[in-house]
Order: structure tokens, then C-alpha cells, then sequence
């Protein structure tokens, strides 16, 4: 943003000439020298200092979104001060540790934050040959994720979750277990927590901070909290205001930051009421024709700088309304993110955890970010070799439900004994914390149970070296 | 005309003081309005604001002008001035185009990250092509000589792969007075043209050219040549020729950009232009890393030496999505008329449709099909129409710089339906215009089935049979009928045993399915990663595709003759058809060739046991 909007205009003017509130937009006339995206503050009656945005100007009428609703304004009584600057985020490293609205402001009874800059929550794009391609490894500790959906450093992965499915559980195990793999193995490299908590409920955030809490990881973390009874227009600002953060933290402090949004549905939702409030054509299903561009000034915001230390990962939660993935929420977002997890139903009824159904679920970095120096040689073919049988085992039990296992071959049943040995050893895996190590040679176990010929997706050389059954 | 022929920087820091002035009166988004802007055309390009932001004229009314600007319009006021530029939004042509990475308004983004860092900002302008770099310019033509537009006047070495040719500009044409030769820049003249009322004109390595204009040629011609990709299902089944257009459905995660990356990597041309139209930044990223260590297959000359990189991701202004298509479209047709094979990959068209969409809401325009502007499908088909196979402008002469120039430009066009849903109005739209279709499958892609391309599903409307046969084998367009044909029996026969079991099917039935399911895996399926697969040769294809129905043909007739399917499936030399993959291209025709006579002596083994069983 270029420096001249930063300073402040001398003497601010209020003015006091409100022709319009409507849902969470106001309409201001007679005003002059705004500027589109401004940052506005809204004096209400009882002279408590609100905040908003320009999000239109026509002649000297200017259309004012809230941040914080609209109740309690009046026409007559309600000030507006232009101030000259779009909004700013006050970021700080000492943010580390402290639990903020989903304004940026404490709410855990704190002092308030000493700012070290101020940031335009926009934020702008990364020059995208300045990029860095995210091929660092990062182990999950979860086998359907780094054994067959890989996640890179720099990456933003979603989850597609449910109602009533265990997606935040999911992410709370991610957020605690993510490491990187070095030469040195273990790392120690400094990384940061920023979690987004988007109109969820108490009892969501709760077990976040519990767990965060509970795995020491607390004081790395920094919390942004819009509950559901929220304003529901806070919610366009708090994944900005979490991102703003990140991205200050990792490129100015070199910290390497995993972002949690959840729930992205949630926001979506905001953005919709917004959209109608301002009599905007709707797109599909009401939502905004500009929410794919939207979507994607978030969730671009992730990923590596050359000679940057630091790196901005992240894990977005959202709901599939009615776990339709080709609702536009779902849809939109896999279009920008780089692959999701897909969490399913059947799965979690049959007891599984985390019930990830690998085979909708996709990670496009993943080929950049495995094989030798990564993980292992033979991670590429083993996680092929797994997805055509277990897709071939899926269209079994369907075949099999209508005609019986009578007419199998005897590759058909063991084809099917792998897909439901798979589901119950691999995909389940409860708590346990598994190592690529680990997770590679499970998967070995279960693809032993075939002939060596079988085993079309992985190359001779690698059978040889990893093959553990009794066949010579 | 010569004002145009100058660098536009140049040109706007000269001129912008006698242009009108008017100031902004709304303002929305992307979206600005302004009133009595005198003398302005439609699709003017105009420079908004103090920050001078670049904008297009897009509606005009009474006199009320609507401009949609290219650049990020927050902090913008309204009363701010508004500038007109005299010309419509155009893009440098000249050398230094290859291995750059630009943004839609042709910004070099690597410059802009020496100027103002990482993140990119607005209202910034910098030479789209290096002016002080020197450039060694050989003369093809000499004083006195007559030329006319597209005539070749010399070449320079751009990189190791390309020689940039300088053509006369259209429509320019006269007598040579002036040649000069050597290390120039782009701000010399290299040769100076005298038309007939005696005015002289420089002409520079550089010239401009609007974007929303396709380059004239002299004619098209036929397109008779398949533009090999490497991609066995798309070089086979469903082949693009040169000068034809693509179009690539699918939903998320269906391998859209995989396809496109890998076309960049390894199909058969000379230059190929990648625009990264609303997509994501670390693809970009992704491909500019890797093209520079990646070698040309033939010349092994690192790859980007022929790449001209075009980024708008997605977070970056949704109008520049226009501007960053019609950009690349036409670096494509410069490289075209300089006698190249050109490839332009744009991933994704329906970026560009959404931006199209949002503006028209702004502009409250009537919406037509799912809120799409009705000019939808005539802005598809104009930029679909711009693919081509030409004879060159100033071709066709015995003057060495009117030699024989023929190129093309072909044009692969990602598009990304909403839910997958290919009723969707630019895959709709874009079917229409596109000669060749390849549609990506969730089933395949869930499947790990790669390239995920539907074989029922997909069409290619080009017919190539000849080339093939001449070319590559007599039989070979047979042999692809006949692959084709068994894929789509399967078909039918997977919805029986979907009723009612395999136990329905006789054993010739029972064969079909097993050998569609090695042409579908060993044949279809091909690796984007393994090295030793990703590409493949039409000679290797042939020979593959020559290995699976030479098996098929014996074992339908042996079991014709009573033999039991079992024994037939058994015979170990179905282990080396499903590691056919993995013979290296040199050794493979031989090999290949070598196993279609194992097959056969295996059958004739079979044949010649169960006789005597049988005797």
C-alpha cells in the first residue's frame, strides 16, 4: 500500500449525514474526498466509536459496510469519520500466546498489544515469481494424509468436513503433531500457531484452547475468536485479521506459521448476507458471483518467499452443507486450495478415526514434497499402488452387495480383504502418532498380502527391496 | 501510426499532457465511472487516478464513460483525474519476451520484485521489455530493397532455442534506405523504410500491437499435422492438431493443470505460451522453477528458453484476467508469423468468464445463462478463432526475406465447470468452438487413473487417419479404431455384469473385459512423474497398442477353436505386457516388436498342445 495513505488526514470531519441503514450497510451523502476501501469509524449515539469500510462511492454518496452490525444507529444522531487509510491490523510478536476477538482486539483480560506495525488486512498478492515451490515434507503423523495426500510447507490443504463429523478433532491432532522433517530429523525450527475461529460455537473453540493447552502449545498460538452469536459481519474480518498476522509473523519474524481457518463455511455465509444486503445479483445458491475471487484473496495467502526464512501454511476446516462437495463452498474452495481431505460419513459410522476417504481426498503438492532426500524412494508408487486397489476394492463391496461374493476371482477377494484391512488398520489409527517410517512400512504389510506381479504401480527395483511376504 | 510504433511508456510520458482529462465520478470495485472524457473510443486505454492505474474503456454513455481498471482500486477517491492514452491496451513485441514471466499488462514480474519486493503492488510501470540490454542484430535485407508488412528485415538470437525474426510491421511497407547491423537496443533503429511520398519511418526490434486484435497472415490452411504431445491417450485417441484448438473440462483434482503443465514440458513445438489465468501461485511458482532445469527432448536445451510465462493469479485484479488471455494470445500469433509452431496454454478460460461475469453484474448489465454476460459465448469463440495454421504475412516471395513461413498456433484451453457439471455455460460455450475435447473424469481421477481423460466422453472432430498412416504405420489408424471400439463394448458389457454378474458373460465377452482393462492400465494410464513414462513416442504408442491387439486377435480365435479362457490368462507373457511401460523409448520398438513374437509363439504353443489333447 503505498505510503501516502498512511498519513492521517489533519483535521478528520464527522459528518453527520446518514440517509440509509440497511442490514450491515450504511449510506452516507454529501461526503467528499473518500477513497474506495477506506477505513471509516462510526460514532453511534451513545458515542461508542464503531468501525467500517468503504465499499462504494457514487458522486458524493458513499455506501458504508460495518464490521460490528448495525444495531442501535440512528439517522440523525450517528457520526462518520473518514480516516484517510484502509484498515489496519496492529501486529506484534508479542501477539504470541494471546487469545484476540475476531477484530484483533484481547479478550483474554490481557494488556493490549503494543504494536509493532501496522498492516493493511487486505494485504497485498506475492509477486508470483518471487514464490518459492513448497517441497518441504511435512509429517502429520496421520497415514492417509502423509502417506497418500502429503502436506507441504507452504501449502493450503482444507478439510471437507460435516455435520457431525470430526473435522476439528482432525485439525486439532494436525495442529499438535506437524513437524518437519530436516536432514536433522528432528527440527527445531521456530513455528507459530495462528487459529481462526470463524462464528463457531463455545464449545468448539473450548476444545481447541483445551488442546492447545494441553499439548503445550498455547503460548505458540495465537487465537482469533468469532463465536456464532458473534456479529455475523465480523467474520469477513477475522480470517483477514489472522492472515494479516501470519504473514507478518513469518516474513518479518521468520517463524514458520500453520494457519487454521474453521469454519470457512461459516464465512461464506457472512459473505452472502452481504451480498444480498447489497442487492448484488446472486450466483449459485445466493452466494456471490466474486466468491471464488474472494475466497482466493485468502487462501493465496499462503506459501514460501525466496530467501525468506519463514512460511505460511494452511488448514481450512469447512462444512460440505448436506456433504454435497459440489456445493460452490466446497467446490470454489478446491479449485484454489492445492488438494483437500475429505472426512466421510460411512467411515465414521463403521467407528473409523480420523475417517478420511482417501479416495475423493487429493494433495496436488505432494509429488514435489516425497520420494528420496524427502521421504522414501518408493512413497510415490506404494500411495498409486494403494489407490487403484482400494478404488478397485470399493467397486467390489458395491458389486458384491448386489451379486454375492460367490463369482469372485481369487484377485477379486483379496482385493477386497486389502480394502477392508486398509479402512481398519491404516485409516484407523485413533490417536496414535505415525511416523512416515512407520506408515510406509504398514502399508508394505498390507500390500504383501498379493503376488509380487500384482503389483503393477511399483517398479520391480522397489519390490525387491521392500516386499515382506512368502513368495520368492 | 508512428506514435504506436514507439514503447508505451514512452508514449504516455510524451503525449499524456495533450490528452484529455476528466475526473472520476463512481466508483465499485474494479468498476469506474467518469463523465466528459471528450474524444474517447471503446476500449480506450486510460490511466485512472494520481496513482495512474491502467484502465479500459469498456461502456460508454451519453457522457458517462465506464472504465474497468486492471489494477487494485483501494485508496482510489473520487475526482481523482482520469487520462485518456489515445490507444487501446497493447502488448511490446520484440525480443526479451522469451523466458520472461509477466503479469496481464505485461509488467516483467521479475523486475517489479527488484523494484518494489515481494508483494506486488499498484500503479507501478516498468518496461515490459529490457531497453538497455543489446541484441545482436544480422540484416536480411539491403538498401534499395522493396518490402512489404510481415517481410523478413533480419534476425537476433534471442536464447538458445529461438531466433527472433524482425518483420516489417503491418502496415507498413516501402524501400529500405537504412540498414544497420550489430549489438543494438531496443531503442535503435535497424532499419529505416522510405514509402512512396518519401516519408522515412525507423523500425525498431520492438514494436506494439492491440491485444484485442488478432495479427493478420495471409491465409489458413489446412490442419493436417498432429501436434505431438507424449500423452498416449491424447496423441492416439483424442489428437490436437497444429493450429487447432482444446478445450480441457474438469472439475477440481481432476488433473487440469497436471495436463497442461505437461504439455509445456513436452509438446512439439517451438515456443509455447503458459498463462496462469486465476490460478494459483505456487503452480506458477512450480512451473518457474522447473522449466529452467528441465531439457528439450530433441535439443536438450533447458525449456525456457521457448516459454513466455503470463501470471495473474487468482488474489491478483480479476479484470487483468482479460487482459492477461488476449496478452498471451497475441505473443502467440508474433511468434506465429515468425514461422514457429506455437503452443498457448491458458489455464483457466473460466477464470476469465467469472471476471467477465463480475464486471458485467457491476456494470448491472441483463444477465444471461447463470448470471453470464449474453456475449459470453462470442467472446469464447473469438478467442478459440484466434488458433490457427497460416501462411505468414509477407510470405511467398524468392527474396530471402520473403521466404517460405508457415506457422501456427494452437490453443489448449483449461476450464473449470462449477461441481464438475459440464452443463455448465463456458464448458458449453466452449465445446462448441473447440475442435478437440478432452474431458477429465472424478470416477478416473478417484480411481488414480491418469491422464483422468473419459474416452467415451472425449471427441477430437480433426481428422488425422492419414497423417498417422503415412507417418507413423499403415495400420496404426486401425489399430487406434480398434482400441476404441473395445473400450466402448466394455462399456456395455460392464452394465450387464453390473445387473447380474460375470457368470452372464460367454468367455470371448469375459476376454474383452480383460483386455480393456489392460489397454485402460498399461495403454491409457501414463505417469506425469515417472520419468520413464511421462513421455511416449506415436512410434512406442504404435507398438504398444500393435502388443495388446495382437494378443486380443489370438486370444478371441483360440477361443474360438474351444480353448479354455483360463489357460489363456494365465500365460506369463501377460507380465511383460503390464511392464510395457517401462522400456525406454530408444530400445522400445524393438522390444516391443520382439514381445508381439512371444505372444504369438506363446499361442501357437497353446494351439499346438490343445490339438494334440484334443487329436
Amino acid at each position: 500500500m503505498p505510503e501516502r495513505l498512511m498519513t492521517t488526514k489533519l483535521a478528520i470531519k464527522e459528518y453527520r449525514t446518514l440517509s440509509q441503514i440497511k442490514g450491515p450497510l450504511i449510506f452516507v451523502e454529501r461526503v467528499a474526498d473518500v477513497a474506495y476501501d477506506e477505513m471509516v469509524q462510526i460514532i453511534d449515539p451513545d458515542g461508542k466509536v464503531r468501525v467500517g469500510r468503504v465499499l462504494e462511492i457514487s458522486g458524493n454518496m458513499a455506501v458504508i459496510q460495518m464490521f460490528l452490525g448495525t444495531e442501535g444507529l440512528d439517522i440523525s444522531r450517528t457520526g462518520v469519520r473518514f480516516s484517510g487509510d484502509v484498515v489496519r491490523l496492529k501486529v506484534s510478536l508479542s501477539m504470541l500466546g494471546r487469545i484476540l476477538n475476531g477484530m484483533g482486539e484481547p479478550i483474554d483480560g490481557g494488556p493490549a498489544i503494543v504494536p509493532e506495525k501496522m498492516e493493511d488486512i487486505n494485504g497485498s498478492p506475492i509477486n508470483p515469481a518471487v514464490r518459492n515451490e513448497p517441497k518441504e515434507f511435512i509429517q502429520t503423523g496421520i497415514s492417509t494424509i502423509d502417506g497418500l495426500n502429503s502436506l507441504a510447507r507452504g501449502q493450503k490443504l482444507p478439510i471437507f468436513s460435516g455435520s457431525g463429523l470430526p473435522g476439528n478433532e482432525l485439525a486439532a491432532q494436525i495442529a499438535s503433531q506437524a513437524r518437519v522433517l530436516t536432514e536433522r530429523k528432528d527440527s527445531d525450527e521456530p513455528f507459530a500457531v495462528v487459529f481462526a475461529a470463524i462464528g463457531i460455537t463455545h464449545r468448539e473453540s473450548s476444545f481447541f484452547i483445551e488442546h492447545f493447552r494441553s499439548s503445550g502449545a498455547l503460548d505458540r498460538t495465537i487465537v482469533f475468536l468469532n463465536h456464532a452469536d458473534d456479529p455475523t459481519i465480523e467474520r469477513i474480518m477475522t480470517p483477514r485479521a489472522a492472515l494479516t498476522t501470519a504473514e507478518y509473523l513469518a516474513f518479518t519474524h521468520n517463524l514458520h506459521v500453520l494457519v487454521i481457518l474453521t469454519d470457512m463455511t461459516n464465512y461464506c455465509e457472512a459473505l452472502r448476507e452481504l451480498s444480498v444486503a447489497r442487492e448484488e445479483l446472486p450466483g449459485r445458491r445466493g452466494y456471490p458471483g466474486y466468491m471464488y475471487s474472494d475466497l482466493a484473496s485468502l487462501y493465496e495467502r499462503a506459501g514460501r518467499i525466496k530467501g525468506k526464512q519463514g512460511s505460511v501454511t494452511q488448514l481450512i476446516l469447512l462444512s460440505m452443507p448436506d456433504d454435497d462437495i459440489t456445493h460452490p463452498i466446497p467446490d470454489l474452495t478446491g479449485y484454489i486450495t492445492e488438494g483437500q481431505i475429505v472426512l466421510g460419513r460411512i467411515l465414521h459410522q463403521k467407528g473409523v478415526f480420523p475417517p478420511v476417504d482417501v479416495l475423493p481426498s487429493l494433495s496436488r503438492l505432494m509429488k514435489e514434497a516425497i520420494g528420496e532426500g524427502h521421504t522414501r524412494e518408493d512413497h510415490q508408487s506404494v500411495a498409486d499402488q494403494i489407490y487403484s486397489f482400494y478404488a478397485e476394492g470399493r467397486e467390489l463391496e458395491k458389486l458384491v452387495a448386489i451379486i454375492g461374493e460367490a463369482s469372485l476371482t481369487e484377485q477379486d477377494q483379496r482385493i477386497l480383504n486389502f480394502s477392508k484391512n486398509f479402512e481398519q488398520r491404516f485409516v484407523n489409527q485413533g490417536n496414535e502418532n505415525r511416523s512416515i517410517e512407520q506408515t510406509l512400512n504398514l502399508a508394505w504389510e498390507l500390500l504383501s498380502e498379493f503376488p509380487k506381479e500384482s503389483l503393477k504401480r511399483i517398479p520391480e527395483i522397489l519390490i525387491e527391496k521392500y516386499y515382506k511376504g512368502k513368495q520368492a | 501510426m508512428q506514435a504506436v510504433l514507439r514503447p508505451i511508456w514512452k508514449v504516455m510520458e510524451m503525449e499524456a499532457i495533450n490528452k484529455e482529462t476528466s475526473k472520476i465520478n463512481r466508483i465499485s470495485g474494479p468498476v469506474v465511472g467518469v463523465s466528459g472524457l471528450e474524444g474517447i473510443r471503446l476500449h480506450d486505454m486510460v490511466l485512472v487516478g494520481e496513482a495512474k492505474l491502467v484502465g479500459e474503456v469498456i461502456r460508454m454513455a451519453g457522457q458517462q464513460a465506464t472504465v474497468q481498471v486492471y489494477e487494485e482500486t483501494s485508496g482510489l477517491k473520487i475526482g481523482e483525474p482520469i487520462t485518456g492514452t489515445g490507444h487501446p491496451l497493447i502488448a511490446h513485441l520484440g525480443p526479451g519476451l522469451m523466458g520472461q514471466i509477466f503479469d496481464g499488462l505485461q509488467r516483467p514480474l521479475n523486475k517489479l520484485a527488484d523494484i518494489e519486493g515481494d508483494f506486488l503492488q499498484k500503479g507501478v510501470t516498468e518496461d515490459s521489455l529490457p531497453q538497455d540490454k543489446k541484441w545482436k542484430f544480422t540484416a536480411l535485407v539491403k538498401e534499395g530493397d522493396l518490402v512489404k508488412p510481415g517481410n523478413l528485415l533480419g534476425e537476433i538470437p534471442e536464447t538458445q532455442s529461438i531466433i527472433h525474426k524482425i518483420m516489417v510491421p503491418f502496415p507498413m511497407n516501402g524501400r529500405v534506405v537504412e540498414v544497420h547491423e550489430g549489438e543494438l537496443t531496443l531503442t535503435q533503429s535497424v532499419v529505416v523504410l522510405e514509402d512512396e511520398r518519401g516519408k522515412t519511418f525507423g523500425v525498431n526490434m520492438e514494436h506494439v500491437w492491440p491485444v484485442r486484435n488478432p495479427r493478420p497472415y495471409k491465409r489458413r490452411l489446412d490442419l493436417a499435422e498432429p501436434l505431438v504431445t507424449g500423452k498416449r491417450v491424447i496423441d492416439t485417441f483424442f489428437p490436437i492438431p497444429k493450429g487447432g484448438s482444446a478445450i480441457i473440462p474438469g472439475g477440481f483434482g481432476t488433473g487440469k493443470t497436471v495436463i497442461q503443465q505437461s504439455l509445456a514440458r513436452w509438446a512439439d513445438v517451438d515456443v509455447v505460451v503458459y498463462v496462469g489465468c486465476g490460478e494459483r501461485g505456487n503452480e506458477m511458482a512450480e512451473v518457474l522453477m522447473q522449466l529452467p532445469e528441465l531439457e528439450d527432448r530433441v535439443k536438450g536445451i533447458p525449456l525456457i528458453n521457448r516459454t513466455v510465462l503470463i501470471a495473474n493469479t487468482s488474489n491478483m485484479p480479476v479484470a487483468a484476467r482479460e487482459a492477461s488471455i488476449y496478452l498471451g494470445i497475441t505473443i502467440a500469433e508474433y511468434y506465429r508469423d515468425m514461422g514457429y509452431d506455437v503452443l498457448m496454454l491458458a489455464d483457466s478460460t473460466s477464470r476469465w468468464g467469472e471476471a467477465l461475469r463480475e464486471v458485467s453484474g457491476r456494470l448491472e448489465e441483463i444477465p444471461g445463462e447463470e448470471g453470464y454476460p449474453a456475449y459470453l459465448s462470442s467472446r469464447l469463440a473469438e478467442f478459440y478463432e484466434r488458433a490457427g495454421h497460416v501462411d505468414c504475412l509477407g510470405n511467398g516471395g524468392e527474396k530471402l526475406y520473403a521466404g517460405h513461413r508457415e506457422g501456427s498456433v494452437s490453443l489448449v484451453g483449461a476450464v473449470s465447470p462449477p461441481g464438475g457439471d459440464f452443463s455448465d455455460p463456458i464448458t458449453q460455450s466452449s465445446m462448441r468452438i473447440a475442435g478437440v475435447f478432452w474431458a477429465l473424469d472424478y470416477e478416473l481421477s478417484r480411481k488414480r487413473h491418469f491422464p483422468a481423460i473419459n474416452w467415451i466422453k472425449s471427441f477430437s472432430l480433426i481428422d488425422l487417419s492419414r497423417w498417422f498412416g503415412d507417418t507413423v504405420e499403415d495400420d496404426f489408424p486401425q489399430l487406434i479404431q480398434e482400441a476404441k471400439a473395445l473400450l466402448g463394448k466394455e462399456n456395455e458389457l460392464l452394465q450387464v455384469v453390473q445387473l447380474i454378474g460375470q457368470d452372464a458373460l460367454s468367455d470371448m465377452e469375459r476376454e474383452i473385459l480383460a483386455i480393456s482393462k489392460l489397454l485402460r492400465e498399461d495403454f491409457l494410464q501414463q505417469s506425469s512423474i515417472q520419468d520413464v513414462d511421462t513421455y511416449c513416442s506415436l512410434e512406442k504408442s504404435y507398438w504398444m497398442l500393435k502388443v495388446i491387439l495382437t494378443y486380443h486377435q489370438r486370444a478371441q480365435s483360440a477361443l474360438g477353436m474351444g480353448i479354455d479362457l483360463s489357460e489363456i490368462t494365465s500365460q506369463s507373457v501377460l507380465q511383460r505386457i503390464a511392464r510395457m511401460k517401462e522400456i525406454p523409448l530408444e530400445k522400445s520398438a524393438a522390444e516391443l516388436k520382439r514381445l508381439v513374437g512371444k505372444i504369438n509363439d506363446a499361442f501357437d504353443g497353446l494351439i499346438s498342445n490343445w490339438e494334440a489333447e484334443n487329436a
